[in-house]
């Protein structure tokens, strides 16, 4: 009985060390090669994947062109792609994988806010660099960290500043209507108190919050409407993410609600989130970014022109976070330059006052905070898709890291070059604790 | 603004002389106008709106109707400014005629905004209060409601005079006591006829009208005003239960089309189909698919596009449905535990699949033309597509219950899912009616996915936002009785709706699910539970 | 079957378990301490990570395994007892950055700084001291599992209408812990995190030890469940599973036995919530996704359902296959692999992993057995239901 088990628990014993080998040999580093690495850190699968596949394959094409430029310092750029799959802890996972494993100079990658937050100490702890390239909402000043996308005062407060402009309809009631997460939380809590500065009532701001992907919108687009219908121009600030909006507009439309009554100006609705939806009836409703793919500027076209080729689909659409992502390499292919050397931290230090050209026209700079400068624009939704810019801010906006309608964040700054500090208290005049 | 209206007036005048036949002035304040038209500003467009509606020219409604469409074209370089027509053709701006030189290298869009575009609303508006057209005025008198436009009162005043239409008058005398009660000076006895008129109107902007009049009122007008109110809120608070009870009515029929097809393989099979959403899913894409090709070949059928694709859409996750049942499923037959973990695999090969096929970004599924909109009906407005879904959930549900009541295969399926073992014994054979059940459930699936594509996203996940919700109206309803899922799907739709306006969206769906977690507690089985042996496994 | 009918808490199978396990939990350290970077046996800090975090996910398993493999209880929604117990040591966590916080607040969370919160939610007192998070860890989801299973076992809501509730249950927390107003960090979650009991938890050190703490758990949840699974208690936990009905007419109360167990489990899953939060460093309401839950019932249906070694194995080689098919040129086919994992392990492999080597090894065992008592043996056990230890 005994001597027939035994051989049975050997083979069993040989099969486990083999696979814990096998797991060993496949997951030590590979060689480093005469490459320079840059890793891409993007949800292929998943919820996220509708937002962040196209982020990967504008990353794909700015390295294949810099390859067609000759590299960097004469080598090659070799792009390293994971997966992580919409999964919060996966991101921490391939993040440590990027920069451990792979050997990447830089990841340039993560969409929400959450999986940025979850690769955060990944950076800090291995120092690499991260290009964050969405507009998010700020309250943030990593060393480690660049921040291509808009902050809250490059997005959010211009857009109200057009909407109680004259031109924007002067709008006198506010619906504040998001996404229950933070950043559509926050974005909230700086323009309610950004609205309150400037006289607007309590009872003439609304703000309420849905769940993610919340498609029955019934209910809350009735309650915008009788909001709306108090006598003074209404318009509803939409902080609503992602799969919720489809559902939103087509509730708007259905209920009538034009732009010309009830303008929507929405912060996470770009190009891309219009080519899923009939747009007839939303045209006039509002987006505030810092790129329009409907900018005619030489830039932008020849841009457009390269996505479509790289693509190999001429209505692939452009927008906002690809165009943050193109600055960022840029940037950081001019301060790799300038450093004469991929290692972090001669890059992180080389980067604050690199500037690049945008595809709009201007010139962003990256600021000691590791913000950018940033031209705002609104758009109103035409009937093909596209944006009509109906607005811009004169000049670029510089990105504030931490926001002055806060009142935890209003004392703080951040500033790499000068103070060495994410978060300096002005007031205590000291870095990082309050006490 | 007073001008402002001497220009419509003016305008108005001048239409009515030269339709007499008037021959084009060739240089007035029309074609001055034209070159702000040709700046690329806002406000040159702004100034170069008010000026062509101001100038009388006849071609000023056509030109602002364009310039409101997207259809005004300029060109910097020759600042000349021209009208695309509906079918593409190219006018002239400044002559009406046909352009026929070809066209400038830098021939652009006149960009307009929201408030160029309620500029525009309002003159064109002001313009069609005389139209002959029924319809037209109609929507005059809503747009002036709307503005509130003291200037607009006039026109108004000799509109009503000739209006003879019932409905068309009582929207105009709307329109004008609205301006009464906005306008400063009107005296308080016409200030308190308007209020009965606004009062009779009774709905949100009557509320937001009265209650939006300027304090430091007379007291009798204060009076009326303060009376009003009232009655409109106690109306209103009635038309909000009917509001909350459709638009449930409306949550619950979007349930029931989605936890069908579940219930009829859950009841039947005894298997728990996690890529039920999945077959949602693929209906969605069929009509995406179906869209795209008359878009593209005959968009004149658009209309009857969900028609066509109602059919595929059956079909196609139906023979999806057959050949997962055929390969994977049956093997697991007495095993409902297992085939969740196989089911929920397969739907996630099904979504990564259409996400390789149609990419990751949704996709764009039109509303026909008759799914599109809203109509009042008494204090609430009513949108087409919810309408129609209902309509169609309804007929869904009745065509299944008389496929189960009168024909064989639902007789045999009834059979089966009250005792598999005595069906079998009586000569059915039980394996092809498994599978004809699980292609008949996903098949309803596949339609439930095309009226879906009318209120939701068209994505890989799809059916992902449905699938927990589709489990629990079946369990709550109980499992192998249609009348179950249809009182489960409508109570938790309404249940949703009304909780959804005091305890908010999340919280009232946190509220449901543990209400569903208890009441399973209370009845293991269900609302209707079916009472014998055969089912306690 | 004679040798497996003598069985003690510890079999071969156990013990050559357990002696892995600890030569796993004294290797990897050594080698990612001791043996220099440059070495070809050095183990890097990447895979001490995640190793850990297998580690944590393999005492989940077993978790599940206990109460899906011996009591028949398919809980879809286990991963909400793991995100509880992520939750209170992710709230002990928090509270140790103290002042290091980007605000500076020695008392509140960032997260509440920046949504103007002034005062410390109650359920947040007591984080502070560890002694109170880790009883928090236990307490928590076991009373959670305690209410829950009290009230569905005692309703006798068994099968997929227990499936389905679960899978209701982690929902509704997924949906609160979205809510930012719950107090809990909303969508971002608790991260950030700097000290475990005075130790920085990103040096090495720390990550070292928290593998072997969990190493330790894992190995003491192995044996509680060893211990459960070979008593007479066990016995009536397979018998519930495989016959409720006639369990409960033999005069044993069915619902205490599955409440106790359900309860246990649901304190396991809660310990390893707690041991993966400090290692991947964040905890998020996703956790609760009913999807996650789901996919921890895979890893036992790999390895083996009713083995507990099975669940550990089929924990590690899953996530193994994920953490390799997720980079490269595989990414975008990673959940062509996991579905077809599914669907393959229900249908061609049901006993798993180590189920189908443990049913090689009896069958075998029982031919030779037969050979020597010229006895035939009985009918092979049912696929459906896995080997048991009987």
């Amino acid at each position: 009985m005994l001597n027939s088990v035994k051989p049975n628990a050997r083979r069993w014993l040989y099969a486990a060390a083999g696979l814990a080998f096998a797991a060993t040999a496949a997951l030590s580093p590979a060689k480093a090669e005469d490459t320079i690495k840059v890793g891409i850190l993007h949800s292929l699968s998943g919820t996220m994947a509708i937002s962040e596949t196209t982020l990967k394959d504008v990353m794909l094409m700015l390295i294949d062109e810099q390859n067609k430029k000759g590299g960097l310092l004469g080598k090659k750029l070799e792009a390293v792609v994971v997966d992580p799959a919409s999964n919060w802890p996966l991101f921490a996972e391939k993040a440590r994988e990027l920069i451990s494993k792979d050997k990447v100079s830089v990841v340039f990658g993560c969409w929400t806010s959450v999986s940025r937050k979850s690769v955060l100490p990944v950076f800090k702890e291995l120092n690499s660099i991260l290009f964050y390239p969405v507009q998010f909402e700020g309250e943030e000043g990593e060393r480690n960290v660049f921040y291509t996308g808009a902050a809250p005062n490059q997005q959010a407060i211009p857009a109200v500043d057009y909407l109680m402009s004259k031109d924007g309809g002067s709008v006198k009631r506010w619906v504040l209507e998001g996404t229950d997460y933070v950043y559509p939380r926050t974005t909230n809590k700086i323009l309610e108190a950004y609205l309150k500065s400037k006289g607007v009532k309590d009872e003439d701001i609304m703000i309420n919050y849905t769940p993610f992907g919340f498609s029955d919108w019934q209910t809350e687009v009735t309650k915008i409407k009788a909001f709306g219908s108090a006598g003074k121009k209404t318009a509803v600030v939409s902080t609503v993410n992602g799969d919720a909006n489809v559902p939103f507009y087509k509730e708007l439309g259905n209920q009538g609600i034009k732009a010309t009554d009830i303008p929507v100006m929405a912060f996470s609705v770009g190009e891309e989130e219009l080519a899923g939806l009939d747009t007839k009836p939303l045209v006039g409703h509002l987006a505030a970014w810092n790129y329009f793919e409907s900018i005619k500027t030489p830039a932008n076209a020849t841009f457009i022109k390269e996505w479509h080729a790289f693509t190999k689909n001429p209505k692939r659409t452009t927008n906002d976070p690809m165009e943050a992502h193109y600055i960022g390499f840029n940037m950081w292919v001019k301060a790799v330059e300038k450093a004469k050397s991929t290692d972090p931290d001669k890059v992180i230090a080389a980067l604050p006052g690199i500037k690049q050209a945008n595809l709009t026209g201007g010139v962003s700079e990256m600021l000691p905070n590791h913000y950018i400068t940033k031209p705002v624009f609104i758009g109103e939704i035409r009937a093909d898709g596209q944006f009509d810019v109906v607005w811009k801010t004169k000049g670029l906006v510089k990105g504030d890291a931490w926001s002055p309608y806060l009142p935890g964040s209003k004392d703080l700054i951040a500033d790499w070059v000068k103070l060495k500090c994410g978060n300096y208290n002005t007031v205590t005049k000291k870095c990082g604790s309050g006490s | 603004m007073r001008s402002f209206c001497g220009r419509i007036t003016a305008l108005v005048f001048a239409l009515g002389l030269l339709v007499a036949g008037a021959g084009v002035a060739l240089a007035g304040p029309y074609e001055d106008a034209l070159v702000g038209f040709t700046e690329g500003s806002l406000s040159d467009t702004g100034d170069a709106i008010n000026k062509v509606a101001a100038s009388g020219n006849p071609l000023a409604a056509q030109l602002l109707q364009a310039a409101e469409d997207a259809r005004l074209m300029f060109s910097a370089a020759q600042k000349k400014v021209f009208i695309k027509t509906k079918d593409d053709k190219l006018l002239d701006a400044a002559t009406g005629k046909e352009f026929t030189g070809t066209p400038p290298d830098d021939i652009d869009t006149v960009i307009v905004n929201n408030r160029l575009r309620g500029i525009i609303d309002a003159v064109i508006g002001s313009l069609t209060l005389m139209s002959p057209n029924t319809n037209q005025r109609f929507d005059a008198a809503q747009a002036v409601f709307k503005s509130r436009e003291v200037s607009a009162l006039p026109a108004l005043d000799k509109a009503l005079a000739a209006e003879k239409d019932p409905r068309v008058k009582k929207a105009m005398n709307e329109a004008r006591a609205a301006i009464v009660l906005t306008d400063k000076e009107s005296s308080d006895a016409d200030k308190i006829a308007a209020i009965a008129v606004i009062r009779d109107r009774g709905d949100q902007d009557a509320l937001g009208l009265i209650d939006g009049m300027a304090a430091g009122q007379p007291a009798d007008v204060h009076e009326a005003a303060q009376a009003a109110s009232a009655k409109i809120q106690g109306n209103l608070a009635i038309w909000n239960a009917v509001q909350n009870a459709w638009y449930g009515l409306s949550l619950g029929s979007v349930l029931l089309l989605a936890a069908i097809g579940l219930a009829i393989t859950f009841g039947v099979m005894g298997v728990i189909n996690m890529a039920h959403g999945e077959m949602v899913m693929l209906g969605a894409y069929v009509t995406f698919v179906v869209q795209e090709f008359i878009r593209t070949r005959n968009p004149a059928l658009f209309d009857y596009s969900l028609a066509i694709a109602l059919p595929l859409a059956f079909i196609v996750s139906g023979a999806v449905g057959i050949f997962i049942e055929r390969t994977v499923i049956r093997f697991l037959y007495g095993r409902p535990l297992e085939t969740l973990l196989a089911t929920w695999g397969i739907s996630l090969v099904l979504q990564q699949a259409v996400r390789a096929a149609f990419g990751p970004t949704n996709k764009e599924v039109g509303n026909p033309s008759w799914m599109s909109g809203a109509f009042d009906l008494g204090g609430i407005l009513i949108t087409y597509n919810r309408m129609w879904i209902i309509v169609f959930t309804g007929l869904v549900f009745v065509a299944l219950l008389a496929m189960l009541r009168f024909t064989r295969l639902g007789l045999e399926m009834r059979a089966v899912t009250q005792n598999r073992a005595m069906a079998a014994a009586m000569g059915i054979r039980t394996a092809r009616i498994d599978a004809l059940t699980f292609g008949l459930g996903s098949g309803i699936a596949g339609i439930a996915g095309v009226a879906l594509s009318q209120i939701d996203n068209v994505s890989p996940n799809l059916g992902q936002g449905y699938i927990i919700d589709s489990f629990m109206v079946v369990v709550f309803g109980g499992v192998g009785n249609l009348w179950g899922t249809l009182v489960g799907a409508l109570t938790l739709g309404i249940a949703n709706k009304f909780l959804e306006p005091f305890a908010g969206a999340v919280l009232g769906k946190i509220a449901i699910l543990v209400f569903i977690i208890l009441f399973i507690q209370k009845r293991p089985r269900g609302m209707f539970a079916l009472k014998g042996r055969a089912i306690e496994a | 079957m004679k040798a497996f009918s003598l069985i003690h808490i510890l079999d071969r199978g156990a013990v050559l378990f357990l002696v892995l396990l600890g030569a796993f939990a004294v290797a990897i350290p050594v080698l990612n301490l001791l043996v220099p970077a440059s070495s070809s046996l050095h183990v890097s800090t990447y895979l001490v990570a995640l190793f850990g975090k297998y580690v944590c996910y393999g005492l989940l398993a077993l978790s599940i395994d206990l109460i899906w493999g011996y009591a028949g209880i398919l809980s879809l929604g286990h991963g909400a007892f793991f995100a509880l117990g992520g939750y209170a040591m992710g709230m002990y966590l928090m509270r140790q950055i103290g002042t290091r916080g980007v605000y500076g607040n020695p008392v509140l969370p960032d997260f509440m700084v920046f949504l103007n919160w002034h005062e410390l939610p109650f359920f947040w007192y007591g984080f502070n001291h560890f002694i109170y998070a880790a009883l928090m860890i236990l307490l928590v989801p076991g009373l959670l599992a305690f209410v829950f299973g009290w009230f569905a076992f005692r309703s006798r809501v068994t099968g997929v209408y227990l499936s389905i509730i679960t899978q209701a249950m982690t929902y509704a927390l997924l949906l609160g812990f979205f809510r930012n107003n719950f107090g809990f960090g909303g969508n971002n979650g608790l991260t950030d995190f700097k000290d475990i009991l005075g130790f920085n938890v990103q040096v090495e050190t720390t990550r070292n030890a928290l593998l072997v703490t969990s190493c330790l758990a894992l190995a003491l949840g192995f044996l509680i469940c060893r211990a459960i699974v070979t008593s007479k208690f066990g016995k009536v936990l397979v018998a519930i599973r495989d016959a409720e009905s006639r369990t409960r007419f033999l005069g044993y109360r069915v619902e205490a036995y599955k409440l106790f167990v359900f309860t246990l489990s649901a304190c396991m899953a809660g310990v390893a919530g707690a041991l993966y939060v400090p290692q991947v460093g964040i905890i998020n309401p996703g956790e609760f996704a009913p999807a996650n839950s789901i996919e921890a019932v895979i890893w036992v249906a790999v390895g083996g359902r009713g083995t507990l070694t099975g669940a550990v194995l089929g924990a590690f080689v899953v996530n193994y296959a994920k953490t390799y098919f997720t980079s490269g040129v595989l990414a975008p086919y990673w959940l062509f692999m996991l579905g077809g994992l599914f669907i393959g392990t229900t249908l061609l492999m049901p006993r798993g992993i180590i189920g189908t080597l443990k049913y090689g090894f009896d069958q075998r065992a029982a031919r030779s057995a037969a050979a020597e008592d010229g006895v035939e043996t009985g009918a092979a056990p049912p696929a459906a239901t896995p080997h048991a230890a009987e």
